[in-house]
């Protein structure tokens, strides 16, 4: 394995769990509502997989379990802000304090014990294949989930009915509604598929990234998920490239540092940051662009009129 | 079964009293379900978390010491609320307010007088407001979304704070150990009355800040101008105001407002500036905020309230081993509770039953 | 919730059962900067507040409180401690310091220990451990097992500690090999699984075959056997982490300390303002068994271990030359206790700026 793929891997490994939270994110906000509890998804998903691995010694059930946990932790995010009208804001920082205590509470027992680790695919001959072996046919399956959750997540929103539904409610709840739809219930759904989605991104870093549990091991991923979704400008494609220019920028920076050229760390680690302030710029400043992607209902509470 | 909201034709004042004490009373009953589950005493558990902070004069002081700086950040987040900009950054105004007031006495550590405390105040809510007015530029320069930069920004003011303390700002005499010097006499914020405990002016200062705003938004033309922005910037348009200045007034007080938080608590209760100088205030005061209404004077209660759960938790720690990640659990299901009880002002609630019988009606 | 309210106002009234303490029992109690089961640096403290339960349990009561940041909360739980009525109170983060001295300055008749500082008052002493000794140790087995000759070091902070532990294991390696060279990664963190992992493998891409960190968790382990390198645990035995790369690791293990000092509070012979900063020798650290290395490199190992213990050998002693090229030591001299707890600057042969 050279060292240019070898990177890539790395860099992938890095992104992955980003890109998936993301992805569930955006279609949380492409509904209209802000989830800001994904680290506390996450970080449930996290230890939830690695609990459900360890004790049925089944990675895979781990993963189960963590999408399962992840759906059901963000329930208590929709009741709250869907049928009790509180604010978005405000549930979604409470649903992150909430997760990473309960998090730790449940992980107690499990510190420090040796993970399972999903095994990466491995196809003779294809996976061994110079520079593109590993990358295209040697990684592990929530890789290849993540790939697939791009698509996927792109041909629901922008060719199906349901996907049309859908981002209308975000544009516009109070006429989404006069026409017809279910918005909570779609609401609902799209809550639900987020806390899915954070609760794999989390699977992956028990199972995959870093095969153990220890607490707060999310160690802010959530946020960055966040701050991937309106770099993307809501585009799924986007959210895809933006995931893997910031894992590449925090694999890169360690890159730096081993060649042992002595600029601050925290220069270089502050990088990634001042680098999505300056796409975000970039982006944002065509503002007929941004209008046409915004979800105009984001954040905002909706009560259907009786 | 489902909920049903409908929405008052007005706010109800019952309910504005009341849920606040019917989220308490939920809390309790589901906290005492918790602590049993854990196999603890729930009256003891809910005794250390509640009552034994309070019992003693120093306590009290500590707990003034804990809600200074969440009141001082919630009010001005408040303000930014209500006028419908998210401020979510307040985390990084407090830390580069806490810096650029701590200049004079780590650069100057020979200037010395009574009026080194004043400036480190005011140079704390420039640097406050100066970085708080960052995402203010950019939203109205360039449309960007406040709510990441704002966030962004506080990892860059983390970082570097970090490395001003563990490089240029380190103490000289202090073993290369990544903090600043202390400060001088003249630098440090009084305590309020040093006989009976710690607690400094910072208290102080977050109560004033919180009638002044309260006064500000609930009694003047600006605050007409606060709520009508933020509600509609349609007809704020209409009126005459403008959003654009509007985003900078909200962005640069809430800033100011934890800058001087931050100033506060390194000059009072640290006395030097180390890697890390906030447990997160800039995030828990968000809660704050919402907890208190956006109103200042219920986020002074609401501050405080918050403020007694990490002190009951310490208590329940040590007196119950209790760990630390339950005391978490319950502040989390503290939040909820209040949340989803002040629901019931705004609106009449009912659970409709599969054969849509109503089956509750919350007055 | 009338009845919460009665149920309250009843306890309130008859007096909150206090845990059962009998009179001749002391507590010894302890501030916690992490979760008590970090898997690193916390872990080993409460570890040892354990071992104090099982030896001292008939006369010791312990007690503790995780994650207290430092700054106004330290200040806070600590002096909760005193008024407690704590006999000895342990403070086990080097941020505690200037806390744990105000509150000792204010109670008098309490004892207190401060982990990893420098201040000591009447009735507070410091204690520290020598961790850079194993360092010194694993420097020699990197270089005689590297195929490279490049090793990679995981850092989080450069404090004095850490820095201690990477010139410690660039001059043991270069007992054996003196071109070795050290690649430093700093992560900024001492806990973040993900972080650790990536600069493992960054390093790893870079040409190391040997690895070894100053943060907490298990990754690197976990990526070194996966990679199939070589690997030195820290704070704890983490061969489950490595069956096949873990060489050896260096093991916190302050029980021993905690159990000395709180028989010497009960006795009576407890004193305080003084600086213990322990070795190998005392136990408060020690070295994982050697595995997975040729037998010859097993045996050297526990020579120098033992040159350690007996003080025969000093990891820190003359002729060494900083990073820039002045000299340091002369030969023969040993760096003091003060130079070494404030040290901020590379040995040379480290392949890195250390950050200023």
């Amino acid at each position: 394995m050279g060292i240019a793929e070898s990177i890539l891997l790395t860099i992938a490994t890095a992104a992955t769990p980003l890109l998936i939270a993301a992805l569930g994110e955006l279609v949380v906000e492409r509904s209209g509502v802000l989830n800001l509890g994904v680290e506390g998804m996450m970080v449930m998903g996290a230890v939830c997989g690695f609990v459900a691995a360890a004790l049925t010694g089944s990675p895979w059930l781990g993963v189960l379990a963590a999408i399962v946990v992840g759906a059901l932790f963000s329930l208590l995010f929709g009741f709250l802000t869907l049928s009790v009208a509180t604010n978005q804001v405000a549930t979604g920082l409470s649903l992150t304090l909430l997760g990473l205590g309960l998090s730790g509470m449940i992980g107690e027992g499990f510190v420090g014990q040796a993970g399972q680790k999903l095994p990466s695919l491995y196809i003779p001959g294809l996976s061994d294949l110079p520079l593109v072996g590993r990358l295209v046919f040697g990684q592990d399956p929530i890789f290849y989930m993540s790939i697939a959750l791009t698509v996927g997540i792109m041909w629901f929103l922008f060719r199906t009915r349901a996907g049309l539904t859908l981002r209308s409610i975000g544009d516009n709840h109070a006429s989404a509604h006069a026409l017809g739809i279910p918005v909570i219930a779609y609401r609902y759904l799209a809550v639900m598929f987020g806390g899915a989605c954070a609760g794999l991104a989390g699977a992956h870093l028990s199972l995959v990234y870093t095969p153990q549990w220890v607490e707060n091991m999310t160690a802010g991923r959530g946020w960055i998920a966040l701050a991937l979704v309106v770099f993307a400008s809501w585009r799924p494609l986007r959210v895809l490239a933006g995931a893997y220019l910031f894992g590449a920028v925090t694999i890169g920076q360690i890159h730096v540092q081993a060649l042992g050229y002595g600029i601050p760390s925290q220069l270089l680690s502050s990088l990634p940051y001042l680098a999505t302030i300056v796409v975000l710029v970039l982006i944002s400043r065509n503002r007929r662009l941004t209008m046409m992607n915004t979800p105009a209902s984001l954040g905002r509470a909706f009560v259907p009129d009786r | 079964m489902r909920v049903e909201l409908i929405k008052r034709p007005q706010q109800s004042a019952l309910f504005s009293a009341v849920s606040p004490f019917i989220a308490l009373a939920l809390t309790l009953v589901a906290g005492a379900i918790m602590f049993s589950l854990l196999g603890k005493s729930p009256l003891d558990a809910l005794y250390y978390y509640f009552i034994d902070p309070l019992r003693e004069v120093w306590s009290l002081h500590e707990l003034a010491i804990k809600a200074a700086p969440l009141i001082l950040i919630a009010v001005g987040l408040a303000v930014c609320y209500l006028s419908n900009n998210w401020n979510i950054g307040a985390e990084g105004q407090f830390i580069i307010g806490a810096m650029a007031g701590s200049i004079l006495p780590i650069i100057f550590p020979d200037f010395q007088g009574w009026y080194v405390l004043p400036l480190m105040l005011l140079m704390g809510i420039a640097g406050g407001a100066a970085y708080g007015a960052i995402p203010a530029l950019l939203k109205v320069r360039f449309n960007t979304n406040e709510i990441l930069t704002s966030l962004m920004l506080v990892y860059v003011a983390q970082l570097f704070l970090d490395w001003m303390v563990r490089g240029p700002w380190r103490n000289p005499e202090g073993n290369n150990f990544p903090e600043t010097r202390r400060f001088h006499v003249d630098a440090i914020l009084p305590e309020i009355l040093p006989s009976s405990g710690r607690a400094n002016l910072g208290f102080v200062f977050a109560i004033l800040a919180a009638i002044v705003v309260w006064f500000l938004v609930t009694r003047t033309l600006k605050g007409f101008e606060v709520r009508v922005l933020g509600s509609s910037p349609r007809a704020g348009r209409f009126a005459g105001f403008s959003a654009k200045k509007m985003v900078f007034f909200a962005f640069m007080l809430s800033g100011g407002l934890a800058g001087l938080a931050g100033i506060s608590e390194v000059s009072g209760a640290i006395g030097q500036l180390r890697p890390v100088i906030s447990p997160g205030y800039g995030f828990a005061a968000i809660i704050v905020a919402f907890l208190g209404r956006l109103n200042p004077l219920g986020i002074i209660a609401s501050g405080l309230i918050l403020a007694l759960t990490y002190l009951g938790g310490e208590a329940a720690q040590i007196s119950l081993g209790l760990s630390d990640k339950v005391v978490r659990v319950f502040q989390g299901m503290l939040l909820f509770f209040v949340l989803g009880c002040d629901t019931l002002i705004h609106y009449r609630v009912r659970l409709v039953g599969f054969g849509a019988k109503p089956a509750v009606e919350g007055a | 919730m009338k009845k919460i309210v009665f149920a309250l106002a009843a306890v309130l009234a008859a007096g909150v059962s206090v845990p059962a303490m009998a009179q001749d029992k002391i507590k010894a109690c302890f501030v916690y900067i992490g979760p008590k089961t970090d898997g690193g640096w916390t872990q080993a403290h409460d570890v040892g507040r354990q071992m104090v339960d099982k030896e001292l349990g008939e006369k010791v009561e312990t007690q503790f409180v995780e994650n207290v940041p430092e700054g106004p909360d330290a200040e806070r739980v600590i002096e909760r401690f005193a008024r407690s009525g704590c006999a000895i109170v342990f403070t086990t983060s080097f941020g505690y310091m200037d806390q744990t001295l105000a509150v000792a300055q204010k109670f008098p008749d309490v004892k207190f220990e401060h982990a990893t500082g420098y201040k000591t008052a009447p009735n507070l002493t410091t204690y520290n451990s020598r961790f850079y000794e194993g360092r010194y140790i694993i420097g020699q087995i990197a270089a005689k097992v590297s195929k490279t000759g490049v090793a990679g070091y995981i850092a989080s902070f450069p404090i004095p500690e850490v820095v201690q532990g990477i010139n410690a294991f660039t001059l043991g390696a270069q007992t054996v090999n003196p071109d070795f060279k050290l690649k430093v990664v700093w992560v900024n963190t001492w806990h973040d699984a993900g972080k650790e992992a990536d600069a493992a493998k960054a390093l790893i891409d870079q040409g190391v075959d040997i690895l070894t960190q100053h943060t907490d968790s298990a990754a690197p382990m976990q990526i070194a056997e996966e990679r199939g390198i070589k690997a030195f645990g820290q704070a704890f035995d983490q061969i489950q982490a490595g069956p096949k790369a873990q060489m050896t690791a260096i093991i916190d293990t302050w029980g021993p300390y905690y159990v000395k000092r709180i028989k010497m509070v009960l006795d009576g012979t407890w004193k305080g303002g003084e600086s213990s900063w322990d070795g190998l020798k005392d136990g408060i650290l020690t070295m994982a068994p050697y595995t997975n290395m040729p037998d010859d490199v097993k045996k050297a190992a526990e020579e120098t271990e033992a040159q350690i213990k007996s003080g025969e050998l000093k990891p820190f002693t003359g002729p060494i030359t900083k990073q820039d090229g002045t000299e340091w030591l002369k030969a023969g001299e040993t760096a003091d206790d003060k130079t070494l707890l404030g040290l901020n600057f590379y040995v040379k042969g480290v392949d890195d700026k250390l950050p200023q």
